[in-house]
């Protein structure tokens, strides 16, 4: 979770008083399912990348590159289109002490 | 002491002469009875080139505060003025010019809500927005809701409030009741009003902002907390604007007007025009020697709550008289009143009556029998009882 402001330090009302701040925005926190990507089974097919409605599977030069979880939601449509069972949903609460 | 001149208007004339001296920027309208004489005396002061409002006549309620929700953001000082359904229709929007913390005024003529229809009086559509995060403020007479009007717009504008203000006042009773009211000069009252200072005004083109932004459990929280600061801070900024206007004007305001109160024993709570009969009938139980006493609300939120405690601990009986129910509970006035005495050091003896539904008369007989009920002591705190009905 980012670092939260208290009710006294933020503009009344809800008003946004800078652009561009949609960027800022980590929908990775809405997450309740992780999804762990094993390289080693990975063929790159590609499937997730297709079907992730988040954007949020990073490639290079159509190679798997992993997962932007600043933006995955946890829908885990990749593990399920995926052919080779490279990507499993882990519950969130088991890292939810440790660093990304 | 301002010179003043007296003219014999209705209460929907006081709310219209009290917008034509603010000369808001932008007023939408849509007519509905008993409200539709305010817009239409202010249409013609706009027609007349009195004001130079923008005015918007808009197809519906919801319209008309969307539009003014508009406009105050965009930085104009803005009104408009419903009643009953109308103030239902515009529900979603009047949450949204709170939760948005713009300093909007806007005069209410109180009239029941469907249904079956009924146009008459009660006080059913504003406790509907009881909880929306308006201020609400009741007035007894027509003198009132236009000194009401004026002090609204520097209450609702302060910094440490912007929230916005519904000024009722009883449809038809007040309304269209005429009454010799004393009128400021427009001079004076423009001065006493001043000039909006707008807050993060979208028309400032210079410092761009987002106004009503998606704000889901990170942060709406939090601004929620801030509205309920704000509805605080009117207990600390609204006696000083009482006190300017007291000054110009000589009639004092509060939260709360005490009537006879000093040793009285037995008191009425009421809201709105029927605390004039309620003066008159504790006048006549006086002369009998009966220690009486009225308690008017003039601000019924943010709730005085601690104005009350202190007036009310350690009398004999407390009568509350609600001008609408709360189907399943308590009514609303009453349920007010009946949890702030929770803490008091000597609890009274508590009554509920509710009155006046759909504009039935409240009479000095009906008034004096709930005294007589509370001298008797024959109120039972979990018991409503009801004036003026068949039973």
């Amino acid at each position: 979770m980012a670092e939260l402001k208290k009710w006294n330090e933020i503009p009344i009302g809800g008003i946004i008083t800078e652009p561009g701040t949609a960027r800022k925005y980590r929908t990775g926190d809405w997450r309740v399912k992780r999804p762990i990507y094993d390289r080693s089974k990975c063929i790159d097919c590609m499937m997730c990348w297709f079907y992730c409605p988040d954007q949020a599977i990073m490639q290079e030069n159509s190679v798997m590159k992993g997962i932007n979880y600043f933006y995955c939601k946890g829908c885990g449509i990749c593990a399920n289109v995926c052919p080779k069972s490279a990507i499993e949903m882990r519950p969130e609460t088991e890292f939810a002490h440790k660093e990304e | 002491m301002t010179k003043v001149h007296k003219e014999a208007i209705t209460g929907a004339q006081a709310a219209a002469y009290a917008m034509k001296q603010i000369e808001p920027d932008v007023v939408a309208a849509y007519p509905i009875t008993p409200q539709t004489p305010i817009v239409e005396y202010f249409a013609k002061y706009v027609a007349d080139g009195v004001v130079k409002t923008e005015m918007v006549p808009v197809e519906s309620e919801h319209s008309a505060m969307s539009a003014v929700v508009g406009a105050a953001a965009a930085g104009a000082r803005a009104m408009t003025a419903t009643s009953a359904n109308g103030l239902a229709l515009m529900h979603e929007i009047v949450y949204i010019t709170a939760s948005m913390r713009l300093p909007v005024v806007m005069p209410v003529v109180n009239r029941a809500l469907s249904g079956p229809i009924n146009i008459h009086c009660d006080h059913s559509d504003t406790m509907a927005e009881r909880d929306s995060g308006w201020i609400q403020l009741f007035c007894e007479d027509a003198q009132e809701v236009y000194d009401l009007t004026l002090m609204a717009v520097r209450l609702a504008e302060h910094e440490q409030v912007r929230l916005p203000v519904m000024v009722n006042q009883d449809g038809f009773i007040i309304s269209h009741g005429v009454e010799p009211v004393e009128l400021l000069p427009d001079e004076v009252a423009k001065k006493f009003v001043g000039e909006l200072k707008p807050l993060y005004p979208l028309l400032d083109t210079e410092h761009p902002v987002t106004y009503g932004p998606l704000d889901l459990y990170d942060y709406y929280f939090e601004h929620k907390r801030q509205q309920i600061e704000a509805m605080k801070n009117v207990f600390k900024v609204f006696p000083s604007i009482a006190e300017e206007f007291y000054n110009i004007t000589g009639r004092r305001y509060n939260f709360v007007e005490p009537y006879k109160m000093e040793d009285a024993q037995y008191v009425m709570v009421a809201l709105g025009s029927t605390n004039g009969t309620i003066k008159y009938v504790v006048d006549q139980l006086r002369e009998e020697g009966k220690k009486v006493g009225l308690l008017k609300i003039w601000m019924f939120r943010p709730f005085p709550k601690a104005e009350i405690q202190r007036l009310l601990t350690g009398r004999k009986a407390v009568v509350v008289l609600d001008r609408s129910a709360s189907f399943g509970a308590e009514a609303p006035l009453y349920e007010a009143i009946k949890s702030s005495l929770y803490e008091v050091a000597s609890k009274p003896l508590l009554g509920s009556f509710v009155y006046g539904l759909g504009g039935r008369d409240i009479n000095p007989e009906l008034v004096r029998f709930a005294f007589e009920k509370a001298m008797k002591h024959e109120l039972v705190v979990d018991q409503e009882l009801y004036l003026g009905l068949r039973e």
